[in-house]
């Protein structure tokens, strides 16, 4: 199988692009990068073909290796109809996340940052031996642990009980 | 065995009736019926499908006039029947489970009109990655799977989702794209696409190709599975969807990665040159996942991360590469499949009965609904491995296959396993604890809903009917498990010996290329 260099080239410039677009925290840049990664692959998947030759029409007398391989080129149009629809559909999402938040931007997960911010300490779990033991339970075990300034925004925090393996 | 011929069915009759829910899109309670009527034929059907492949049978229908090397192929085994039957059940469950929480709802959430039509597509593209014999064809069924489940996941538009769905769709179109990648590799290496025929052909490249091609497959299965360095998306994008849709992409569409990566491993790279790997990666995926899943106050996210781990149990079968070992896979597959769709509808009810899902505000439940009580723990203990349920049978047959392999990665495995395994138990018994056992009042931040007396928030019979029907079908898969097993250990045994697909495929006189291992044990001692 020969190898076409600039479709080659090509594809690499496209890939490049593309994964450097997809990186990025915009929206609309991140369609156009997976846009750039579907036509990149598209590109590939051509170049397996090899060089252009007749069309795929039989006739008796040309040789086999004269025709275009036409399998890469339908494996193109779907790929090519499949990608249509999403860009499609990722600009609605685009579109939307404008309605709703107007702007472009990627969110962070709400609720992702609300367990990466849990203290490891947890009342529950961690506050009852000492208030056990003591004979004074009315004040909390240990104050220093209590008064962190995380621990008042998390629930598992705001409350003190015993029997935490109920 | 003509009944094979059916087998176009499973994918034609779920989009036919896409196509019908489409033309009554203002009749909702005749679009319920055309697809409960279209996904209970389509049950049937693929039942008549594994009944005739029931032992061990093994068959291919040609698409469109174009034989085998060139056309479309679907192939039907054991294992691809398996997968049909069990997946459809679960898809017919969590739509009846939809439409009754439309009718109860009225359909601001999801409505009613766009869902029943992207479901079908769903479960059309779903048989047809199952059921497909053919490389970009099964790109294809992806394709079709993956469309709608962006729409599914997006259902509304509301801000959550849509910020859950962009993540959803990125990463899966860089997995689609990463697979497009390795088609046309393949396909510029041997030549060819259809499975049976690459079976053959790869085997003649050298191994540094064969090993990168191999790699790239994985690698897109990998995300769409989530395995674990692959499979951060899946808990972020998940638990922001209608309860049904997350219940219904839980069960399958994770599973049709691993389907997809056991046709990988076993068609078309077999032997076991990436299955220390694939150990490894099995062992993170377990411990990761259900580490991420004690963090979490949600039982939607919770659920998320049980998924990922337990992804680790099938790969870890998956990389033993025995009959055993595959077969217990199998089995694990079609179990967890039923279980973690049940765990997220009963969720679902949870959230309708005590008004959330984080188990900071919930409480009491047990008292307050015994049935939902009853509905959770059933399938939480199964999915905990706690005997006599199938989830331990499951994870009995891979933790024996692995001591069987005796290697000290495998025994590794097999600790991690059990450790994984008690470590579920613990999550779940925390959400048991804090959600149905203490008292409302106890709760940090107790949901009005819990302390008004009475039948607050009726659950709709539908919905607890079907998710109760799931459940009692998760019990069913305990108690058939013997001839569930057999089948399950055949399929095995005739994935790990190719010469039936290959056969049936390409034809009696095809020579099928010999096994290349590192170390020729472990090949077929459960026959």
């Amino acid at each position: 199988m020969s190898i076409n260099l600039t479709l080659l080239i090509v594809m690499g410039v496209l890939y490049a692009c593309g994964i450097y677009l997809i990186l990025e925290r915009s929206l609309t840049r991140v369609l156009l990068g997976l846009m750039l990664l579907a036509n990149a692959t598209n590109i590939l998947i051509l170049s397996t073909g090899g060089y252009a030759g007749l069309a795929p029409l039989f006739s008796k007398e040309t040789a086999p290796e004269a025709y275009s391989d036409p399998l890469p080129q339908a494996l193109i149009l779907t790929s090519i109809v499949i990608s249509f629809a999403v860009t499609a559909f990722m600009l609605g999402i685009i579109y939307r996340t404008w309605v709703l938040a107007r702007q472009d931007e990627i969110q962070d997960d709400l609720e992702d940052v609300r367990v990466a911010k849990t203290p490891s300490f947890d009342a529950e779990d961690d506050a009852i031996v000492p208030l056990e033991t003591s004979e004074f339970a009315v004040t909390p075990a240990s104050p220093a642990d209590r008064d962190k300034p995380d621990a008042t925004e998390t629930p598992n925090t705001a409350t003190t009980r015993e029997g935490g393996s109920a | 065995m003509n009944l094979a011929n059916l087998s176009p069915l499973a994918v034609l009759l779920p989009i036919l009736g896409a196509a019908l829910a489409f033309l009554l899109i203002r009749h909702h309670s005749a679009q319920r019926v055309v697809s409960i009527g279209i996904l209970s034929a389509t049950l049937l059907l693929e039942c008549l499908l594994l009944i005739s492949v029931w032992d061990g049978g093994t068959t291919s229908v040609t698409l469109g006039g174009w034989l085998p090397p060139w056309g479309v192929v679907l192939v039907v085994d054991q294992f691809s029947s398996l997968m049909l039957v069990v997946s459809t059940v679960v898809s017919l469950a969590v739509l009846i489970y939809a439409t009754g929480q439309g009718m109860a709802d009225g359909d601001q959430e999801a409505p009613v009109s766009i869902f029943h039509p992207t479901y079908l597509i769903l479960v059309a593209g779903v048989s047809n990655a199952f059921l497909t014999g053919d490389l970009f064809n099964l790109y294809v069924g992806f394709e079709i799977l993956l469309t709608a489940s962006y729409v599914l996941m997006t259902l509304g538009g509301t801000g959550p989702r849509i910020r859950a769905g962009v993540t959803y769709v990125v990463v899966s179109v860089v997995s689609s794209v990463l697979f497009l990648i390795a088609i046309a590799m393949i396909y510029g290496a041997t030549g060819t696409i259809t499975m049976a025929d690459l079976a053959i052909k790869l085997a003649e490249l050298d191994q540094g190709t064969q090993n990168l091609l191999h790699v790239m497959l994985l690698v897109a299965f990998g995300i769409k599975a989530a395995v674990f360095p692959l499979s951060f998306w899946l808990p972020d994008s998940y638990p922001t969807a209608p309860a049904p849709v997350t219940a219904v992409f839980a069960g399958l569409l994770t599973k049709v990665g691993v389907y997809a990566m056991v046709r990988t491993e076993t068609l078309l790279f077999p032997g076991d040159t990436l299955n220390v790997p694939l150990m490894v990666v099995a062992l993170l995926t377990m411990i990761v996942g259900i580490l991420g899943a004690l963090a979490q106050s949600d039982i939607k996210r919770l659920l998320s991360f049980t998924l990922v781990s337990h992804i680790g149990y099938m790969v870890f079968g998956l990389a033993m590469s025995s009959v055993a070992g595959l077969g217990a896979a199998v089995f694990y597959v079609a179990h967890h499949i039923t279980v973690q769709t049940s765990l997220f509808l009963v969720t679902g009810l949870i959230e309708r009965r005590g008004g959330s899902s984080s188990i900071d505000r919930l409480g009491g439940l047990a008292k307050l609904s015994p049935l939902l009580a009853l509905l959770f723990f059933i399938p939480a203990m199964n999915l905990a491995g706690i005997p006599p349920f199938s989830g331990f049978l499951g994870k009995l047959g891979l933790l024996q296959a692995g001591v069987e392999l005796g290697t000290p990665l495998a025994i590794t495995l097999v600790v991690g396993g059990v450790v994984t395994s008690l470590l579920t138990l613990l999550a779940i018994a925390r959400v048991w604890n804090r959600a149905f056992w203490r008292r409302p009042e106890d709760a940090e931040y107790p949901d009005p809903v819990l302390k008004t007396p009475g039948n607050v928030g009726v659950l709709p019979r539908t919905m607890v009917g079907s998710t109760a029907g799931l459940v009692v079908f998760g019990v069913a898969l305990t108690v058939f498990a013997g001839p569930l097993f057999k089948v399950a250990d055949g399929s095995a045994g005739i994935m790990l010996d190719r010469s039936a697909y290959i056969h049936s495929v390409l034809g009696d006189s095809v020579v099928v290329p010999p096994l290349v291992r590192r170390d020729d044990v472990q090949t077929g001692d459960a026959k």
